[in-house]
């Protein structure tokens, strides 16, 4: 039993919201450690795979272990990065807060805090380098300012197991670099788990151990070459996908994996 | 002899102290969750409950709590969020209006009641009165505490609190029986039309001059102290509507603190030409 214990294992999981099925017996373990990427168009149930995790969704059947446990809210062991969204300007809070939320946000009572969670908060916000802009109002930050407090939110309680949802979108590709860099090397440091959902694979192509891809009610795991192929995506889709590398890039042609550029989609996931 | 020898304006400046200090603090997390629909909202379903109880010879105190909090209870338990532009809840409340009117038309003797409901009577509060509303301030200040820290988590960002373990749906039920309590002791101070003047105005100049959590509420504290205690020692002199001068002071501290407002200037400095994000934000891709 050297074997440390999976982070995650799906044994026949499906979830479907009434007549409409996302994903059918998915069954997969990821080890701890482990950066998996998550692609796939949008509707696959990516944000419900990670709800699910969460314990914010029940499976519609099979199971789901996370930590040697069936998901629960509230683990202080799971870090969570939620879909960007747009903050009203005027809100009275400061990355400040926002940081401060990941470690004791859930907390009641009014007891103030240590000077030990003060310097934790300090800590996440310099390994993201959002001191300098700590005490603006968040809503007033660009958008790639407010994603890295959002990164450093989630890593400040020091979680063995890090959910991030789409934390690229609306980063230009410099910032898209910095965030991707502060999650890998949580991943690689602290042997932390990463389950990273994203529409586009090349930011996190070199740091990324297997991409699950849900698409159509159907699903494949595997290393980078071995599901982003042109046999794996055609199967999937059931139409003909194209795979280009270019230089470092992999450019996708005819299968939707949910970026906006992708005009040319075949016909959407089954509704 | 001077005034400030008669026991009822001691009363007055004591429930006025403790009201606006409820007020004052329970206001940021109003603006924090825009809420200030909802305030009048309960305020409203307030009047009809006191002049119900008028009508029944109750307390009109009595019925102005027990409403506020069933409102309250209701507006939890269905979930219901309160917008402006919600035509079926805004119609609903200015129905319970009406029927308030009519609870009073239907007991002549305490026409004035009304009044005194609908636009404050500070300077008539009574020894009884202040202790009830020591006792109802106390209970929101304590119940507040103890949710804030939470209840801000959850205002800002639902679902990564939820999955934190906040329970967000409990905690927004929770805000609105404190908000309750808050409105019901306000409303003898400002009366039902001006409540908005101590629960929201001292927080929304509060956050012009500070972002930190404790300042702003502590801000939003002292500017509603200064309108209440400021509003009586002028109404006392010149004979004229308490309320008028509260929601004066208050209105005036808010015009001030937009126009010095610390807070935006400190952004722009830090960004130099404001840099808002984007509203759909699913367009910036390269």
């Amino acid at each position: 039993m050297t074997e440390p214990r999976p982070a995650i294992s799906a044994d026949a999981a499906t979830l479907a919201f009434g007549e409409r099925t996302l994903w059918e017996r998915l069954t997969f373990t990821v080890r701890a450690g482990e950066f998996v990427a998550v692609l796939g168009p949008n509707g696959a149930g990516k944000t419900s795979l990670l709800r699910v995790l969460l314990g914010l969704q029940p499976l519609t059947s099979g199971t789901i272990q996370v930590l040697g446990a069936p998901p629960r809210r509230g683990d202080r062991l799971i870090g969570y990065i939620a879909q960007y969204r747009a903050i009203d300007p005027d809100l009275p809070i400061r990355g400040w807060d926002m940081v401060g939320f990941g470690l004791d946000g859930h907390r009641f009572g009014a007891a103030p805090r240590t000077r030990q969670d003060r310097t934790r908060i300090a800590e996440a916000l310099d390994a993201v380098g959002a001191r300098r802009y700590a005490d603006a109002a968040v809503g007033r930050l660009s958008g790639g300012e407010q994603q890295r407090l959002r990164v450093a939110q989630a890593l400040v309680g020091g979680p063995t197991l890090l959910l991030c949802d789409e934390p690229l979108q609306s980063l230009d590709l410099q910032y898209q670099g910095v965030v991707v860099d502060q999650i890998a090397r949580w991943n690689r440091r602290r042997g932390a788990t990463v389950v990273f959902v994203t529409h586009d694979i090349n930011p996190v192509l070199p740091v990324v151990d297997r991409v699950l891809l849900l698409a159509r009610r159907r699903w494949a795991i595997g290393p980078v070459n071995e599901v982003l192929t042109e046999e794996t995506l055609s199967r999937l889709y059931g139409a003909p996908v194209d795979v280009l590398r270019h230089r470092d890039r992999l450019v996708i042609l005819g299968a939707d994996l949910g970026a906006h550029e992708h005009t040319a989609d075949p016909p959407s996931e089954a509704s | 002899m001077s005034l400030w020898h008669y026991d009822f304006i001691h009363q007055a400046l004591i429930g006025g102290a403790i009201t606006a200090a409820v007020a004052g603090a329970i206001g940021p997390f109003v603006t924090l969750r825009n809420m200030s629909f909802a305030v009048h909202g309960l305020a409203e379903v307030g009047f009809t409950g006191a002049a119900g109880a008028v009508m029944l010879g109750v307390s009109p105190e009595a019925g102005l709590l027990g409403a506020c909090f069933l409102a309250a209870a209701a507006f939890g338990a269905l979930g219901v969020r309160l917008r402006e532009r919600d035509v079926a809840i805004g119609s609903v409340l200015a129905f319970a209006i009406g029927l308030g009117v009519l609870f009073l038309s239907l007991y002549t003797k305490y026409a004035t009641e009304a009044f005194t409901i609908l636009f404050g009577s500070v300077l008539a509060v009574s020894r009884e009165d202040v202790i009830r509303t020591a006792l109802v301030g106390a209970a929101a200040l304590g119940a507040l505490a103890a949710i804030a820290r939470p209840l801000r988590f959850a205002s800002i960002d639902p679902e990564v609190a939820e999955a934190r373990g906040v329970p967000v749906r409990l905690l927004s039920t929770l805000f609105l029986l404190v908000l309750a309590l808050a409105v019901s002791i306000t409303i003898q101070v400002v009366g039902v039309l001006l409540i908005l003047t101590l629960v929201v105005t001292p927080a929304g100049a509060a956050q012009r001059l500070t972002l930190h959590p404790g300042r702003l509420v502590l801000y939003s504290i002292v500017i509603a102290l200064g309108a209440t205690l400021g509003g009586i020692v002028c109404a006392v002199y010149t004979s004229l509507p308490p309320s008028f001068f509260v929601s004066a002071f208050s209105l005036g501290t808010y015009l001030v603190a937009r126009w010095i407002s610390p807070v935006q200037r400190g952004a722009r400095r830090l960004e130099g030409p404001p840099s808002y994000s984007s509203q759909s934000p699913h367009t910036i891709r390269i």
